[in-house]
């Protein structure tokens, strides 16, 4: 199985924290005021770039992430922007109160960024993903939440990050995705979602890695006769209403798919708007309710449903429930 | 600062006077709050604010080369908020709004809700991860200020303070300077009885760190330590002063008793209360 096959997109060859390292790096060179702070994983997350070539702007803080996030703080207090990097996992679910003070109730304005996002770390397993960060992420009023669904808004979405007022989440991930957008003059801009494919029976809202399956999927359920839009919803918060209103209005069935829990992550936020505006058949693919174990990712993405074939699955189902309403 | 830039020991002494009985008329009328735990910290902010220890423009309050004042025991901003407005930096009136629906004088801090108010704080354990933020922001650009953490005692029994004070430490933080207000106990009991602290400054000695003790109420003595502080910087070792104090100083049933944290007196112990900080002459 290869993302984005169906959909002739080419793979890039690195995977996509390889690209924020490199968009991170860019960014360092530009802006004097950038600085990185890391919680000991950055040769995972690849902010090590930075430390490389700026090691007076690159803090490695070691294994706590609470003071982690407060020293980024307080370097925010002194003028800098700040860059706090390490797992979602670790750092979400260690300092999810230093988050909420000192970073979004003071609305500093800094970015965190949460890496390896999702299931698709695989092997290390379910103690180092982050299947519930777009959860948690929703639970702190003030935070701009961007998800990249490849390498060109991986680089658009860090370079956009210091120009957004407060604070802003960044999903970064281990896997390599295909190329959705070209490098140069990406299409992006924060709040606005992205149609990246045209059809008039079905929408498919995603965002990551799930745009490209999306793209997959819209792929097959061609072969069957049905035509899909396909969203790249990249920005959670704040929410493209109008983009999801349209979906509803002009396909009138909806799939939402995510890598990350049902509860709480991008679907759900979707559906809130979809409920109230234009209520429409929905169907969800996502992790449901669990945690998942060690293993290949294209297998742990299989087992728990998560794959190009069971969102063309759901799309199926929606189309049929459209038609039956 | 507001009206001189020099105070004597009388008039500090006054300060400190003005400064309990603003908390007490504060936390009186929004009818809750931590008047206790405020009382306890009032000499060491005076010194801070009036002492000439920090260097602050009240009228230009983000002054880059502003010294920092972070209060990480969020829970004594009746203390802080009543220091600003005295040094300054709003007026007075606002302090009647405590507590108050639309009111930026929030029960605890909210980083720039007021001006001077460098942090969120309330959560305890939090302050000094962000002054040494700023140590390290101030360094990057060269800048010469101090940054000054007042903690609470209850609060160092959380994790993140040691994870910073290991931090501070290492990243050679000279010019970050915490004062631990010691006053013994936290919200349901003697420190002691609930999760001692004890030997405290053998802790912070083997974090790295120069430690000073104090009476804490006592201003000439407090003041000639940050004298000592400031001499101590080049060390590059942070430098903690802990400060050992009354909780509730300067009302003697509020003294007596620790079930008063984070309850405010009534009206009639209120004037019993203003009473007794009146008369200590």
């Amino acid at each position: 199985m290869q993302l984005g096959k169906e959909a002739g997109l080419e793979l890039c060859d690195l995977p996509l924290r390889n690209i924020f390292g490199d968009a991170l790096l860019d960014l360092a060179r530009s802006n004097p005021r950038v600085v990185v702070l890391d919680g000991d994983l950055g040769n995972s997350t690849k902010a090590e770039y930075v430390r490389q070539e700026f090691p007076e702007r690159f803090f490695n803080i070691g294994i706590a992430e609470s003071n982690l996030v407060g020293i980024g703080a307080g370097l925010a207090g002194a003028g800098y922007y700040p860059f706090i990097v390490s797992f979602s996992s670790f750092l979400l679910c260690n300092a999810y109160d230093q988050i909420r003070l000192a970073v979004a109730m003071s609305e500093i304005d800094a970015t965190i960024i949460g890496s390896h996002g999702g299931i698709t770390l695989g092997k290390d397993g379910p103690t180092q993903m982050g299947i519930e960060d777009l959860a948690l992420m929703g639970g702190l009023p003030t935070f701009t939440i961007i998800v990249p669904s490849d390498p060109a808004t991986m680089h658009a979405a860090v370079k956009a990050a210091p120009n957004i007022k407060g604070p802003v989440f960044i999903r970064s991930s281990r896997v390599p995705m295909p190329y959705i957008y070209p490098m140069e003059d990406t299409p992006f801009e924060v709040g606005v979602a992205n149609r990246v494919r045209e059809g008039a029976d079905l929408t498919i809202i995603g965002c990551g890695m799930m745009v490209s399956a999306g793209l997959d999927a819209a792929a097959m359920l061609a072969k069957k006769g049905i035509e899909a839009r396909v969203v790249d919803l990249h920005t959670i918060r704040p929410m493209d209403v109008e983009a999801i209103n349209a979906a509803a209005r002009d396909t009138g069935a909806i799939v939402c798919a995510e890598e990350h829990l049902l509860q709480g992550g991008m679907g759900s936020n979707v559906a809130r708007i979809v409920a109230e505006h234009f209520p429409v058949p929905m169907r969800f693919v996502g992790l449901k309710d669990t945690y998942v174990e060690s293993g290949d990712p294209w297998d742990l993405l299989k087992k728990y449903n998560l794959t190009a074939d069971d969102i063309a699955a759901a799309g199926e189902a929606v189309v049929k429930a459209k038609k039956e309403a | 600062m507001k009206k001189k830039d020099l105070y004597t020991s009388a008039e500090l002494i006054d300060k400190a006077r003005e400064l309990r009985l603003e908390i007490l008329e504060m936390t009186t009328r929004a009818g809750s709050g931590h008047p206790s735990s405020s009382w306890s910290s009032v000499e060491i902010v005076t010194a801070l604010y009036f002492g000439g220890v920090l260097r602050f423009q009240a009228e230009d309050p983000w002054w880059e080369d502003r010294d920092r004042f972070i209060m990480s025991k969020g829970h004594a901003a009746p203390l802080l908020y009543a220091a600003l407005s005295h040094a300054g930096y709003f007026s007075t009136d606002e302090l009647k709004r405590l507590r108050e629906v639309g009111s930026p004088v929030q029960g605890h801090p909210i980083r720039g809700m007021m001006p001077g108010v460098e942090a969120t704080t309330g959560s305890l354990g939090q302050g000094l991860s962000l002054g040494l933020g700023h140590v390290l922001g101030g360094r990057l650009d060269g800048k010469k200020f101090r940054v000054y953490v007042l903690l609470g005692d209850g609060e160092c029994e959380a994790g993140q303070i040691w994870e910073a004070a290991m931090a501070a430490a290492h990243f050679k933080a000279g010019n970050l300077v915490a004062i631990l207000d010691y006053n013994k106990f936290q919200e349901t009991g003697p420190i002691s009885r609930e999760i001692g602290l004890e030997p405290l400054v053998d802790k912070w000695k083997s974090f790295g760190w120069t430690v000073h003790e104090v009476n804490g109420h006592d201003l000439d003595e407090l003041l000639d330590k940050f004298q000592l502080i400031k001499q101590l910087e080049a060390t590059g070792k942070p430098q903690i002063i802990i400060a050992h104090t009354i909780k509730g100083k300067g009302v003697s049933f509020v003294e007596a008793d620790f079930t008063y944290h984070g309850r405010a007196l009534n009206e009639e112990q209120a004037k019993l209360a203003r009473e007794e900080i009146n008369a200590a002459r």
